[in-house]
């Protein structure tokens, strides 16, 4: 029983941390253009660093 | 890289780029953009450009990074999705026009617009909501479900109590959130005094939430915390498919809208011209259009003389020639000379707009249509009412006391509610859409594909969609190769559409011919080779002689070589492939099938008697078809109307359901509820075989997710639904109508 005291607090936090994730990549705009993200993983030239230009200031 | 795409230039500056690379050719063949462009707050110009063939990562890299090599352009996005391109640049360096010129010169068409005129905004805010609402209600679901997971397999009571509350708090925060969108939905059809689905839905959920808080605080052993957010949670994917497919059909509408957004080139006083907004000509303005080009406005010409092309406007197959005088209107293709026209009529005085007042007012008159799903929620909800009701009353008067009565009389509500059948309609149209997207064809709205499955008689237009709205010479067998030469080395000069088909045949032939460059065209007679006197064009110009030929329709040409007899050139619009086919197919399937048409009697019957179709009518103004439409329907027969001219359109709205192809004029694309890319015709009657597959699915997928209640609801009422019992029987059902519909995918290759 103590022992669920500690780790259900625990679960939930975690799940709450990937809860907040998606929250953040929609608000980020990361599912305005889903076919163009699938396709610019193919291209080497964002390989060494992301695209600058990034959809949030869209 | 793919070979859709062009290689990496080097572009540093465009007025280097202009002089050492040659880009005049791209200047001139692209519209001054300068009337869409923005501001924004850096003062930077900002314009949007619709890319219709953009396809790969290629696309994408060659198009943004190198506009990014541009001095000026400080921000270059592509957005493949809605297939777009925004340019934010430093207008004292370069001109909206350079943008355009540099588009073009990498490979690319474009079409600037106004993203402000669109408000997608609504749709995409909505989606958002839904998204983050379903976020968060699979978060909770997962987690309460958990927790009730360990509490069916037997936890103790102290910890079951411990659970429960734990439940609650993560229940009770999520499900107000996530299940706004019901109760808001509720609250207002309430307001109205209506029922409709989501009012079972958000009592069950309240209810239930509160039946299980009193449990809870009691420390009760059932809690249906689990069943109200996994309820939720399933209702809120039925809803994203939904809207996701709506979003789809509207960016759909909002491409064919930006199509209509053109320019027209006004001539101002000094001689100079100028690109403007459509909207901003005015009366007795000078317009000038150039071969190739739409004519902008209904105008009366004032300079030059050409051919014009009116197939979207009248149906004609054939050319007609127009020359200084005459009034000729917005909407037909500019074939051979370049015009300049004076503005007769602006805004609500032309024809278009006139043609645009007839589907209005179809518009209108149209019956409005009630989705299946609705029909059905309609019945299903005072029903589940009227048995939780029952049930509360019938177990009080038995002799059990309120509390336990309503904990019974939810566990009903809980058990009825719609989740299979939230899910079963729009799990079928979202995998129905995604399989007529890669068949081409696009879904304007997402009623038609319902709609579709109960039609009884399909109306066609003939020029452009029976026929290929192209004409082919049709008595080749008698012309021989040599003449079929001589004819296309001069036709090859020509736009034409009767020199374009004469050319075709001699490819077709395999035959090699060189490009005569003495051929001169004069315009409304045909072509000459000044040095030769070799003539080709019509009876009058090429064969004065030929006094005794009977048939004098413009669908023919002469070839006359000096000395010899002059050899006639027959031309018909051909008939689309697959069409008989198609036609076959809606016969065998008792479907009836008629051709309205604007062109003459003589060309409709003709293309009738190949396709064996007995009803059609010839010489249709725009009303004449609305009012066959309108008097099928007055007959109670179901239209799907197919066309793709703008005297098409107000039939097109007016119809039950209306289809025209990619190549079909803007306004009839604008009005019908699909449209499809591909040359032949078997994808009017694949849509049909979809449509038709697809309602056996939702019918099936509703009777399924009825079914499961017709077994569960007894149990429910007699109080044997346990939480445990009601979280199997939802999830299962839910699984099965997903899956009846994935069927349709399997279905998807015996369409191809």
């Amino acid at each position: 029983m103590s022992g669920l005291l500690f780790l259900i607090p625990v679960a939930l936090f975690l799940g709450a941390i990937g809860l907040v994730g998606f929250l953040w990549t929609l608000r980020n705009g990361q599912y305005d253009d889903i076919e163009g993200a699938s396709m610019r993983i193919l291209d080497t030239q964002y390989d060494d660093k992301p695209d600058d230009s990034d959809a949030t200031d869209d | 890289m793919l070979a859709c795409c062009p290689v990496d230039y080097a572009l540093n500056d465009i007025t280097e780029m202009r002089q050492s690379k040659g880009l005049d050719w791209a200047s001139e063949l692209v519209a001054d953009p300068s009337p869409w462009v923005t501001y924004d707050d850096n003062g930077l110009a900002q314009l949007d450009i619709l890319v219709p063939e953009v396809y790969c990562a290629a696309c994408i890299g060659a198009l943004e990074s190198n506009f990014k090599k541009l001095k000026s352009v400080k921000y270059a996005r592509l957005n493949l999705t809605r297939k777009r391109l925004s340019i934010r640049w430093d207008e004292r360096l370069n001109t909206a026009h350079d943008m355009m010129v540099v588009l073009e010169w990498l490979g690319y068409h474009g079409q600037p617009f106004d993203a402000s005129q669109f408000n997608h905004s609504l749709i995409d805010n909505q989606q958002k909501k839904l998204l983050t609402s379903l976020g968060v209600a699979g978060f909770a679901a997962a987690n309460v479900m958990l927790l009730s997971v360990s509490i069916w397999s037997g936890a103790d009571e102290a910890t079951r109590n411990f659970f429960h509350w734990i439940s609650a708090l993560i229940a009770l925060p999520a499900l107000a959130y996530s299940g706004q969108v019901f109760f808001k939905s509720a609250f207002r059809a309430l307001r109205v005094g209506s029922l409709n689905m989501d009012v079972p839905i958000s009592l069950a959920i309240i209810l239930a939430l509160y039946i299980s808080l009193s449990e809870t605080i009691a420390g009760g052993a059932h809690a249906y915390f689990d069943a109200a957010i996994t309820l939720v949670f399933f209702l809120l994917v039925g809803r994203y498919l939904d809207i996701s497919m709506r979003q789809r059909a509207q960016s759909a509408a909002e491409q064919l809208m930006s199509m209509l957004a053109t320019a027209a080139t006004l001539i101002l006083p000094d001689g100079s011209r100028k690109s403007i907004n459509l909207n901003d000509v005015k009366l007795a303005d000078h317009i000038f259009v150039a071969i190739g080009e739409k004519i902008p406005v209904d105008g009366k010409i004032i300079g030059g003389k050409s051919d014009l092309d009116n197939a979207f406007l009248t149906g004609e197959s054939i050319p007609e020639t127009v020359s200084i005088g005459q009034v000729i209107h917005a909407g037909g293709i500019n074939l051979t000379g370049a015009l300049t026209l004076e503005v007769t009529a602006v805004g609500k005085d032309t024809l278009l707009a006139d043609i645009i007042r007839l589907m209005e007012q179809s518009e209108r008159t149209a019956a409005k249509y009630v989705r299946l799903a609705d029909r059905v929620a309609k019945l299903y909800a005072p029903i589940v009412h009227i048995l939780a009701a029952v049930t509360l009353l019938g177990w009080m008067l038995v002799g059990k006391n309120f509390d336990d009565s309503l904990f019974i009389a939810t566990s009903v509500l809980i058990i009825t509610c719609p989740c299979a059948l939230g899910l079963a309609v729009p799990a079928v149209q979202v995998v129905a859409s995604g399989i007529l997207l890669r068949l081409g064809i696009l879904l304007k709205n997402g009623e038609a594909l319902e709609k579709l499955a109960d039609i009884d008689i399909v109306i066609f237009d003939k020029t452009g969609t029976l026929t290929m709205g192209q004409p082919k010479l049709t008595n080749g067998q008698h012309i021989t190769d040599a003449d079929i030469k001589i004819a296309a080395s001069m036709a090859v000069n020509s736009q034409h559409p009767l020199s374009q088909a004469i050319v075709k045949a001699a490819t077709n032939r395999g035959l090699k011919f060189s490009t005569n460059d003495n051929v001169q065209e004069l315009v409304g007679q045909g072509l000459i080779d000044k040095r030769s006197n070799i003539k080709l064009g019509n009876q009058q110009f090429a064969a004065a002689a030929l006094t005794n030929e009977a048939s004098n329709t413009s669908g023919e040409f002469y070839l006359s070589v000096p000395g010899k007899l002059p050899i006639r050139f027959k031309f018909e619009d051909a008939l689309r492939p697959d069409a008989k086919q198609v036609v076959d197919g809606f016969k065998q399937a008792g479907i009836d099938t008629m051709i309205l048409s604007g062109d003459h009697p003589a060309a409709v019957k003709n293309i009738a008697d190949k396709l064996q179709i007995k009803n059609w009518q010839a010489s249709c103004t725009p009303q004449d078809k609305l009012n066959w439409v309108e008097q099928c329907h007055k007959n109670g027969k179901k239209t799907f109307v197919i066309g793709d001219g703008t005297n098409d359109a107000p039939a097109l709205t007016a119809a039950y359901v209306s289809m025209s192809p990619g190549s079909a004029n803007d306004v009839s694309q604008l009005s019908a509820d699909l449209i499809f890319q591909s040359q032949s015709l078997k994808a009017v009657y694949k849509v049909w075989q979809v449509a038709k597959f697809s309602r056996g699915l939702i019918k099936q997928n509703i009777g399924l997710a009825l079914g499961y209640n017709a077994i569960a609801v007894p149990f429910a009422i007699l109080g044997f639904a346990t939480p445990f019992f009601a979280a199997i029987a939802m999830s299962t059902s839910s699984m099965i109508v997903t899956l009846n519909a994935l069927r349709l995918r399997l279905k998807e290759n015996s369409l191809k």
